[in-house]
């Protein structure tokens, strides 16, 4: 039994790790190792794509976990205290948001979105002041956030309610019998509680923003991130860079996972 | 401000989100998917199902997914069962939090990068050149559906393994006891109280992975190199490639009303199996 559970962690751990010991390879082919180097790591920092790409990456990221973190818990606030059809409404929202294929969410914000700023461009143009040039609504940087934080939305409700779920409701009522105000007692009595599990969904969030591809993939425009970047080499050849920048964001989604680990144990304990 | 004002103004933001990037693009994909081709490349709108009929000139890519994605499951299933039971029964309480973190770390890395590992493995320099070495030759193993189940395999693993501990871990231990006290042989207690027990999990874990294999992409792409496609890799093709929006359209429409069936199937079956057996234990 034992030996059976070290086979399949190898299995889980012998690609990843196949994939960090030839980043340090310093031979030029990727598949023999030839001494110990770093230069693969300064070879893709310096290059401009990939750090292109990287930029592109952490906006993305950072700004739709931002919102999703922001409009997810509001939402999950407000959900504590209603029944009925909205309640019933978000509920089949979120439950759809996360059921459909990441590749069907990508292609109906694609074709959803394009559709819809053929529609406004000309209506921009239009009522825009004559000799200035008017803007134009195109697949982008804000397609990319939009579409992200939509999913992601639904992730962080789902976390912060489990958390406000298992929150002792007789703290809230107390606070409400001590006269404090429904924002008092949601600034002093339940945002502590709950900050820990936003802020491990926010850590989640950036985490899978950061390594999308499919949606990505279609809702981009002409901005590259960095899965795309990668995705896009490895079809061009195996090369010890790739190597090198698939062990870095392993690393930082590592640590990212780590800490918002700890962040929802720690909420977790607190509240008992 | 009422609590009701104060509720709508905290679900606005997320309602009109939820609304302009799900509802609407999702009833985009539903109406153009009753469209035709346009000239110019976009989609003219009509009330036709030509699209649908023309579904069976992609049958290939459905039949590898329905034949895959199931076995790709049971697959994960079998593996991860045994862990999952090792590390809910027979771990210290001490081990079984790092290891249970070791499963799961796998999974939040990026899926584009584990699957990338495996081209380097299975291909012509990695797995093959070992066999090479003990006289084995010619052994292909990259493009082929067994390296797409390989990365299936890995990629979802650590998705399967965790609702089957949860749930073999809630399992009262002395039942276990109670069993073997009362002569029954290990597997015996296996097969008559730990597996039927543990059926919500394994239920939960093949639903999960099998949603997620439906949609599909990058693991064909990856590692079947154009011989193994998925509908993933259709809609790719139709939409970023060759830019056939109706047409496209209802291949996703398809894709999803599948799903939605096969999972409807599937909880009907498993919750008659549950039925059953709380039938059997009242007896």
């Amino acid at each position: 039994m034992r030996l059976y559970a070290i086979c399949v962690y190898l299995f889980l751990y012998i690609p990843i790790g196949v994939i960090a010991l030839f980043s340090f390879n310093a031979g030029r082919h990727a598949s023999q190792l030839q001494g110990f180097s770093t230069k693969w790591y300064g070879k893709a920092l310096s290059n401009p794509f990939v750090m292109d790409a990287l930029e592109t990456s952490l906006v993305v990221a950072f700004c739709s976990a931002l919102f999703a973190s922001v409009f997810g818990t509001m939402a999950a606030v407000a959900l504590q205290g209603i029944r009925g059809p909205v309640r019933a409404t978000f509920d089949l929202l979120i439950y759809v948001a996360v059921m459909i294929p990441g590749i069907v969410i990508g292609i109906a914000t694609l074709i959803g979105l394009v559709t819809v700023f053929d529609q406004l461009n000309p209506l921009i143009a239009a009522i825009w002041p004559d000799g200035f040039k008017p803007p134009k609504l195109r697949m982008g940087i804000g397609s990319l956030i939009a579409a992200h934080t939509m999913f992601l939305m639904a992730l962080v409700v789902i976390i912060v309610r489990a958390r406000l779920a298992g929150m002792d409701r007789a703290l809230t009522e107390a606070s409400s019998d001590l006269y404090a105000t429904p924002m008092g007692t949601f600034r002093q009595v339940t945002l502590p509680m709950i900050f820990p599990a936003i802020l491990a969904g926010f850590l989640l969030s950036f985490t899978f923003s950061f390594d999308d591809f499919i949606i990505a993939f279609f809702v981009a425009g002409s901005e590259t991130t960095l899965p795309i970047y990668v995705f896009s080499s490895i079809r061009r050849g195996v090369t010890p860079e790739i190597n090198a920048i698939g062990t870095m964001v392993m690393g930082v989604s590592l640590l990212l996972l780590i800490t918002a680990q700890l962040l929802l144990q720690r909420g977790g304990k607190k509240s008992r | 401000m009422t609590k009701r004002t104060r509720n709508w103004l905290l679900l606005a933001p997320a309602g009109t989100w939820f609304l302009v990037m799900l509802i609407i693009p999702l009833t985009v994909v539903f109406i153009f998917s009753f469209g035709e081709r346009a000239s110019s490349g976009g989609v003219e709108l009509a009330l036709t199902l030509e699209q649908y009929t023309n579904l069976p000139a992609r049958w290939a890519a459905f039949k590898n997914t329905m034949t895959l994605a199931p076995l790709g499951t049971m697959a994960a299933l079998l593996i991860a069962y045994p862990l999952a039971y090792f590390l809910a029964v027979k771990t210290t309480p001490r081990w079984k939090t790092i290891l249970l973190v070791l499963v799961i770390v796998p999974f939040w890395t990026s899926i584009l990068i584990r699957s990338y590992a495996w081209i380097f493995l299975l291909g012509g320099r990695g797995i093959p050149a070992l066999f090479e070495w003990v006289g084995i030759e010619g052994l292909r193993l990259i493009n082929t559906p067994f390296a797409v189940l390989v990365g299936i395999i890995y990629g979802y693993l650590p998705l399967m393994v965790f609702p089957i501990y949860v749930s073999l871990d809630k399992l009262d231990k002395r039942l276990l006891e109670a069993s073997s006290d009362l002569g029954a042989k290990p597997w015996k207690t296996f097969l008559q109280i730990t597996l039927p027990l543990s059926v919500p999990g394994i239920a939960t874990g093949c639903m999960l992975v099998f949603i997620l294999l439906m949609g599909e992409y990058l693991i064909p792409a990856l590692l079947g190199g154009g011989k193994v496609f998925f509908v993933g890799n259709a809609l790719v093709d139709l939409f970023l490639q060759s830019r056939n929006w109706a047409y496209g359209s209802a291949v996703a429409v398809t894709l999803v009303v599948v799903m939605l069936i096969t999972v409807t199937i599937y909880m009907r079956l498993i919750s008659r199996l549950g039925a059953s057996r709380e039938d059997v234990s009242i007896m």
